[in-house]
């Protein structure tokens, strides 16, 4: 009888049905065609560089020669921005790593549910600052103090972008930290405790051996936030294209090098096509590091 | 600690004594670095308002940027934020939530929708310059959109896509399986239990979403800047619909990116109070986010 009423539903239901179900398929699909959309479309406008004689990956990766405008000698090396994003990611990481784990451990193991729950809620709205506001911060605020306590003549640099990187990526590394925390059996912490340990040799002895998996997930994810922004490095470290000799140097990113000169490069031109082939490396770096630290963070969830 | 006390529990050796100190010291430098993130926080906004203080006002609101830009209002600048935004929302939100629906509720585990998630996960970790070249290359060039508030939307909506499958995810997967199956056991088909017992119980995860990505579209300067958004624009002083959809805007985060990086003699106060009111739009969006989650998490029935 069941069956039968089944086969009575309307007619336009079990069609509508139909058509629902295509379309939640189709957009789950649709992650999978951005992506690679994205690459597709970034590679393709890069591609017609690689005919050109002139031009050679190897100089492109190891040079830091940047004339794209010059008249008779253009030269297109990225070397000085990939040692200038590297710079800058790495201070950020040196700043950030220690801060981000310490609080990561505070929140899961020190404070109380009170505390836990309002520093998250900040930790939410720290995160949710806009890169350009932080851009800002590094180009009015950050600047002058670095300034006044290093004498040096120009605020914008390593140092001021490492800082402002370093804020923008605590809250990625705090999450992602606290959840590995709290991913380590509450009978590891009961073990250590009924043999009388205090907190902090519980957490140095047994919680980061235990989670270190997961805390290096949350490193690289934060290297990957580093590598990636955009708008708060291409106002916070200056515009120097050369390799820097210390923090107080000047800099310019992949990311920067792009925002900085796509709208001045003509469509079509190599220049153009030189900044999309930046654009395809960067997809590339991120692409990997994501990679890694996702397959880690499965790696924890299956055991 | 008075001996009365010390007596009636363990005997404290200075080993001990020694351990609760070491634990003191523990907590107070785990909590000086977790207060060393929220504190300069606190600090560089209170900083931004008062220096923004001079012209924080309606008048600054409503009124279009004058001089070159250095003096006047952000008006133009706001209302093409919210162009952005909510464009990119009436795009991205139905096919962010279809996407989370698939991958909860009818996704298995094989290899096809492993891949799925990777590219979810990998989307959000696209640099937003990437997106920008992205957006350049096929919405302003191969689709012929040109530049405009169409191009700048779409690679905006694809940028914040991530943002509203998880959060719709993690809420979908929330509801407990046994909510389907006494939804199946009278009868009802797979997609007839997704709309009348799964979307329903899990909407306060559906909205967090769509207002994390309103937030993270009103603050995203680098995928609109080279694909409809511009220096300036001429409008009238409070006009609510001064653009067509071909044409381009203006936007706040691009706004303060030009008045502080780009053009000389800008009053003072203008970039400040031009940062906090696109600070304040994002908090106050984050902040709706954050009390709708906690309110509809204390009403939750299970």
């Amino acid at each position: 009888m069941f069956a039968v009423r089944a086969a009575k539903r309307a007619p336009w239901a079990v069609v509508g049905e139909k058509i629902i179900e295509a379309l939640v398929y189709f957009c789950g699909f649709s992650a999978i065609v951005f992506v690679l959309g994205i690459f597709v479309f970034v590679f393709k406008e890069a591609l017609p560089i690689f005919a050109h004689e002139q031009f050679s990956l190897t100089e492109f990766l190891t040079s830091s020669d940047w004339y794209p405008t010059s008249e008779s000698n253009k030269r297109y090396g990225v070397f000085a921005m990939i040692v200038g994003t590297a710079s800058v990611t790495v201070l950020a990481m040196v700043i950030a790593v220690p801060f981000g784990l310490g609080a990561a451990i505070y929140l899961s193991e020190f404070c109380g549910q009170k505390t836990r729950e309002t520093l998250k809620i900040v930790i939410e709205l720290l995160a949710a600052v806009p890169s350009v506001v932080w851009g800002f911060i590094g180009l009015t605020v950050m600047s002058k103090l670095i300034v006044q306590y290093t004498g040096t003549p120009v605020g914008v640099n390593v140092l001021n972008g490492g800082l402002i990187l370093a804020l923008m990526s605590v809250p990625i590394i705090v999450s992602i930290s606290e959840d590995a925390l709290k991913a380590v059996p509450d009978s590891y912490r009961e073990a250590a405790i009924a043999l009388g340990v205090t907190r902090w040799q519980l957490v140095w002895r047994v919680l980061l051996p235990a989670a270190k998996q997961g805390l290096l997930a949350a490193v690289l994810l934060g290297v990957g936030r580093g590598v990636g922004e955009t708008m708060a490095v291409l106002m916070a470290t200056g515009h120097a294209v050369h390799i820097p000799h210390g923090v107080l140097d000047s800099v310019r990113t992949l990311t920067a090098n792009i925002a900085a000169e796509l709208g001045e490069a003509p469509a079509g031109s190599d220049h153009y096509r030189v900044l999309f082939l930046t654009g395809v490396l960067l997809f590339t770096l991120t692409f990997a590091v994501n990679l890694i630290a996702d397959t880690i963070v499965r790696g924890i969830r299956r055991k | 600690m008075s001996p009365a006390t010390a007596q009636s529990r363990f005997a404290e050796t200075p080993a001990v004594r020694r351990k609760l100190r070491q634990e003191a010291i523990a907590k107070w430098i785990f909590c000086g670095m977790a207060a060393a993130m929220v504190v300069p926080l606190v600090l560089i906004v209170g900083y931004l308002v008062v220096r923004a203080a001079p012209s924080l006002n309606l008048e600054f609101l409503l009124e279009v940027p004058k001089r070159g830009m250095t003096e006047g209002g952000i008006w133009p600048a706001f209302v093409g934020t919210l162009y952005l935004v909510f464009l990119s929302l009436a795009v991205s939100a139905p096919i962010g939530i279809l996407a989370a629906v698939y991958l909860n509720e009818y996704a298995g585990d094989n290899w096809f929708n492993r891949v799925i998630n990777l590219a979810v996960i990998n989307l959000a970790g696209v640099p937003s310059i990437v997106h920008a070249l992205f957006g350049l290359g096929a919405f302003v060039y191969a689709a012929r959109f040109g530049y405009s508030i169409i191009s700048a939307s779409l690679t905006l909506a694809i940028m914040t896509l991530p943002v509203i499958i998880a959060s719709t995810r993690e809420s979908l997967a929330s509801v407990p399986r046994t909510f389907r199956e006494a939804c199946w056991n009278v009868g009802a088909t797979r997609w007839q239990t997704i709309r009348s017992v799964v979307l329903p119980n899990s909407i306060s995860g559906i909205l967090t979403g769509v207002i994390l990505q309103v937030s993270r579209a009103a603050g995203e300067t680098a995928p609109v800047m080279f694909t409809g958004v511009v220096f300036f624009k001429a409008v009238e002083r409070g006009d609510l619909f001064p653009y067509y959809l071909d044409e381009q805007c203006m936007a706040l985060s691009m706004h303060l990116y030009t008045i502080s990086t780009q053009v000389p003699g800008v009053k003072e106060s203008i970039p400040f109070a031009t940062a906090v009111v696109l600070l304040g739009l994002v908090v106050i969006v984050n902040a709706t986010a954050i009390s709708l989650r906690v309110y509809l998490r204390s009403r939750k029935k299970w």
